[in-house]
């Protein structure tokens, strides 16, 4: 069992990136008054002199953080993922992706799973936010075994990223580690009846949902698409050419997140029937994670449900 | 380099407003008001102050500037240009399609532009990376923003005022155009600033007040900021929006449009 497995996504980031900072000596991290929520402090007890607390000020974090890369430093900026998207997103859009800073944005307590505090910090618009931003690469990584690959790929990899967690325990999807690819979906499951493409901790319930059809004798196809921006085109397409039916699912608003993307890639190309699953254009309520991903029909019994309605769709 | 006589830099800064004027005449567009009225202090960074060399744009041990107001634009264009970043040619290219001189400062097209701006309030916040990353370094250039008045009504200002002080960030210098005009009207009566000196220094900030007009003033100040330990400096910086053209000087009107050809005959004569 990979190292990272026990840990939530944000435990391995902190640590991925303490681990980091010891190799290189460019990064710098930047909290907003959450670093004790963010796993960031990880990094703050290893190198204070090259963390910089700013306060509840998210705004004043992302400039700072576009200075500090325009001066040839690494800053990786954490905060929630509600605070790091909308909040400060006229910073990120002129600091940081219309000038191209080499800045790393990494935000924790995304989505729904947030759980108990209640919609103010359920980020549920992050995703359309960032991938609207010219320049930006948005991963949102399966487990924390593919977050410390991903925190890796955007250390290493020139221009601005933003990697969306979660604050909860995620299922372990790659138990014995994973090779994170910017740009490239990883098949997970091979089928032919139909695909389902899913990314962050709806992959753990899509590769479940295969399993779960794969006894009826329906073989689905699982890609985690945690590289949403850039996005693999290729794999969405043949996905398409090969199964003939889609179904998306993301912890995120239907408008703008991964299923408009696949569903933009699939009407360019080969338009098959197509179900996302998402948030429907509302705001959620404060609960336990996995119920509120029951009210918002984002289980693996969903998933299922929805592959037998597109292939019932396909001619 | 040079080192220029006050009587210099007043000549050089003319030549910057004659630039100015013509640039925009020749765009049908821009902001001549808030550029005019910060000619003075931007000659003094770019002629005396600032350690630079226009050959080398991306020469780790410069002096940064961050035009915050990044509609004045136009007068860090003439600087650069007449500092040999780039051809004075190309001013007369400004806001035209494929041009290098863009409508707002693009630190991805115009040599010498540290970095982009426009949308108000985030420079000093950018400067604040900026001398955090030389402090880390150990490098002994300075960080000079040059921020509007109008701009200051941004809350991000205020943030980056907290941050600057609590991390002692004495290599930052921030220079207040107080020009008492945004595009609505008079500050004054848009939304006051003042007590703007108290809250400065109230935010723990060292403050010098000047004429940003009187070029003697503003580089006694600026050389002055950079002996100051300890803290940041702000130079609030009074001056007249629109300074040297008689129809231009303290009138609303020229905050974001072009004269037209008899208006830019008489501006570049009264700037001659």
């Amino acid at each position: 069992m990979n190292a990272y497995a026990e840990l939530t996504t944000r435990e391995a980031f902190g640590k991925a990136l303490t681990e980091l900072g010891g190799q290189d000596t460019r990064i710098i991290v930047l909290d907003a008054d959450l670093s004790r929520s963010t796993m960031t402090k990880y990094f703050a007890q290893a190198f204070p002199d090259r963390f910089i607390q700013c306060g509840l000020a998210e705004q004043n974090m992302i400039s700072i953080a576009a200075g500090l890369a325009s001066c040839g430093k690494i800053p990786f900026a954490s905060t929630f993922a509600v605070f790091a998207s909308s909040r400060c997103f006229d910073q990120v859009r002129m600091c940081v992706a219309q000038p191209r800073t080499n800045v790393k944005i990494v935000s924790t307590h995304g989505g729904i799973t947030v759980g108990e505090d209640g919609s103010s910090h359920q980020a549920i618009e992050d995703i359309a936010l960032y991938c609207s931003l010219p320049n930006f690469n948005v991963v949102v990584p399966a487990d924390s075994i593919e977050t410390v690959e991903a925190i890796r790929a955007a250390a290493v990899n020139e221009g601005p990223f933003y990697v969306r967690l979660g604050r909860s325990k995620t299922p372990v999807v790659y138990p014995s580690g994973c090779s994170f690819r910017l740009g490239k979906a990883d098949m997970l499951r091979e089928g032919g009846d139909a695909a389902i493409i899913a990314t962050g901790i709806m992959v753990y319930r899509a590769v479940e949902a295969a399993d779960t059809l794969g006894k009826s004798g329906i073989r689905c196809r699982v890609l985690n698409m945690s590289s949403i921006k850039p996005v693999d085109r290729q794999a969405i397409d043949a996905a398409a050419v090969e199964t003939g039916a889609v179904v998306t699912a993301e912890e995120h608003l239907l408008h703008g997140g991964l299923g408009s993307i696949v569903a933009q890639v699939l009407a360019s190309g080969t338009p098959v029937p197509l179900a996302s699953l998402g948030i429907k254009d509302t705001y959620c309520k404060s609960g336990k994670p996995e119920e509120l991903l029951e009210a918002n029909g984002l289980t693996a019994a969903d998933i299922v449900e929805a592959v037998k309605g597109v292939l019932a769709r396909k001619k | 380099m040079t080192e220029y006589s006050i009587e210099d830099l007043q000549a050089i800064a003319r030549k910057l407003r004659r630039h100015v004027i013509s640039m925009i005449s020749a765009a049908g567009s821009g902001h001549p008001g808030g550029s005019l009225s910060a000619a003075d202090i931007v000659t003094a960074l770019y002629f005396r102050v600032m350690r630079h060399d226009p050959a080398n744009p991306h020469w780790p041990d410069r002096d940064r500037f961050i035009m915050s107001k990044g509609h004045a634009a136009p007068v860090l264009y003439a600087a650069l240009a007449e500092c040999g970043y780039f051809p004075l040619e190309w001013m007369t290219t400004l806001r035209q399609t494929g041009t290098c001189l863009q409508g707002h400062t693009d630190s991805r097209l115009t040599p010498g532009v540290d970095m982009s701006a426009g949308s108000l309030g985030q420079g000093l916040s950018i400067g604040i990376g900026m001398a955090l990353a030389a402090r880390l370094d150990k490098k002994d250039y300075r960080t000079y923003v040059l921020l509007g008045d109008g701009e200051c009504q941004e809350g991000q200002i205020w943030e980056a005022a907290m941050f600057a002080p609590n991390y002692n960030l004495d290599n930052l210098t921030a220079i207040v155009d107080y020009n008492g005009l945004q595009l609505d009207g008079f500050t004054r009566q848009i939304m006051d600033l003042e007590p703007f000196v108290d809250k400065w220094r109230s935010f723990k900030w060292e403050v010098l007040q000047v004429d940003g007009n009187d070029m003697k003033q503003v580089i006694d100040a600026l050389q002055k900021a950079g002996q100051v330990k300890g803290k940041p400096v702000v130079i609030v910086a009074k001056t007249a929006k629109g300074k040297g053209v008689s129809f231009m000087e303290n009138n609303v009107d020229w905050h974001g449009k072009a004269p037209s050809k008899v208006e830019t005959e008489i501006a570049l004569r009264e700037l001659a």
